[in-house]
């Protein structure tokens, strides 16, 4: 059985480490905060914030505090605030040590798209671009192929990119790949998912 | 020097001219300055490039410049919660220059420390990239972006004193610092002016060097995503 949504969640979760300051992108990466467990993980939101919390009860939003999806969120003990050109110096300075994004398409030698389909409504990159190419490890969680079954792990992205040679490693439904020298690496395979369902489900090349 | 005025209009009078670049602070509907949109609006100054991060929604932020059709070009990095905005990029009424989130910060605050251009890894390699002079250091390539050197910058922040030491709130602080800083006017709304003295000094977010006038008024303070949480059943 591939992995569920949550359960990509909680395996990208595994990536972090205690101590890290981490941005969630938006959709299957938001769930990951569910699964940090015991570990000390501060996430930051790139509008202005480290140390977000959860959503807030009912009653209690706050037009001035959101996250970098617009939603309603809270405060923690340990939050501070900043405005946008020091939440992206410390993206840029390298200070976030990672960064689990969504993507459309990823390459073999790291190069990912997940911001723009030509032909397609463009709303914009957002800090997506300045993420990818400052935090120190970038991991993508996505569903292995697109609705019409076709391959999202690709020898090179057909998309507009987004960053070249930027992702580590990559998380889909199927299981997990490192980007290495000369194409991807299998770190693991969902349970119930060969080794060969992964490699006929890759366009990439696999390597070892 | 009195910076305190009555109103949006008294504080934009004889800022504006038709063609001009506007810096606005914001982060979607978050920390916008709404009097003053109110104030530009009704001016009816008209062909505006602004510098915003996002431009607002249908009716309300900066969509109300754009269902006017005062704005001619939007610098911003996510713009897809506006119809209207969609509409006129796509008959090409309005032009639009995307900038990623941090290039567009890190922009106006350049221009507000005078520094005209600066290399940044963020887009090499992509579409961001196109004409743009690249140079390396230690093996990485990088784009060289220039500042934002704004004719006027609006922004909204919660407290002032008269002088025009701001204090802004949780994440409504977002683009407003460098927003203000890049402007050769900044004019901010607030929601609380205080007498001087009244601010903690060490707690200044933004010094009023960068502050020439200053409005008082209520604010909407839409909320664009309400997401709540259910609280545990005891």
């Amino acid at each position: 059985m591939p992995w569920d949504r949550n359960q990509m969640a909680a395996r990208a979760a595994e990536e972090l480490q205690d101590g890290w300051y981490v941005n969630l992108g938006i959709g299957i990466p938001t769930l990951v905060a569910n699964y940090v467990g015991d570990k000390d993980i501060t996430l930051q939101s790139e509008n202005g914030m480290l140390g977000m919390g959860p959503f807030p009860y009912e009653g209690d939003e706050d037009p001035d505090l959101i996250n970098a999806g617009k939603q309603t969120i809270t405060e923690l003990a340990r939050t501070s605030y900043f405005d946008s050109a020091q939440s992206f110096g410390m993206i840029r300075g390298g200070k976030i040590a990672a960064a689990i994004l969504g993507a459309m398409e990823v390459a073999e030698n790291g190069d990912l798209a997940n911001w723009m389909i030509p032909g397609k409504l463009v709303k914009g990159m957002g800090g997506a671009m300045d993420l990818v190419a400052g935090v120190g490890r970038v991991i993508v969680v996505m569903d292995h192929t697109n609705k019409h079954g076709d391959s999202k792990v690709l020898k090179a992205c057909t998309l507009p990119l987004t960053g070249t040679g930027v992702v580590d490693r990559i998380i889909t439904n199927l299981g997990v790949l490192d980007v290495v020298p000369g194409g991807l690496k299998i770190v693991e395979t969902a349970e119930g998912v060969t080794e060969a369902d992964l490699r006929a489900a890759t366009e990439a090349t696999i390597v070892g | 020097m009195k910076k305190v005025y009555g109103s949006a209009a008294e504080a934009l009078e004889g800022t504006l001219s038709d063609g001009m670049l506007i810096a606005a602070g914001g982060f979607g509907l978050c920390g916008i300055p709404e009097l003053l949109i109110d104030g530009i609006v009704a001016s009816g100054v008209k062909d505006l490039t602004v510098a915003s991060n996002n431009a607002g929604v249908d009716g309300f932020g900066l969509g109300k410049l754009l269902d006017t059709r005062q704005i001619k070009k939007m610098m911003s990095s996510y713009v897809g919660e506006n119809a209207e905005f969609m509409r006129q990029y796509l008959s090409g009424e309005l032009e639009l220059e995307f900038n990623p989130q941090g290039t567009l910060a890190e922009r106006m605050r350049a221009g507000g420390c005078g520094i005209p251009g600066f290399y940044t890894k963020t887009g090499v390699g992509t579409v961001i990239a196109e004409g743009k002079e690249v140079k390396s250091w230690g093996g990485e390539d990088y784009i060289l972006e220039e500042g934002i050197f704004a004719d006027l910058s609006i922004v909204k922040a919660w407290k002032a004193d008269d002088t025009g030491n701001l204090v802004f709130r949780k994440t409504a602080r977002n683009f407003n610092p460098p927003a203000a800083m890049c402007g050769r006017i900044c004019i901010a709304e607030v929601e609380e002016i205080v007498p001087r003295g009244s601010l903690d000094p060490d707690k200044i977010h933004l010094p009023g060097i960068y502050v020439h006038r200053l409005i008082q008024g209520d604010h909407e303070k839409r909320i664009e995503q309400r997401t709540v949480r259910q609280k545990e059943s005891v």
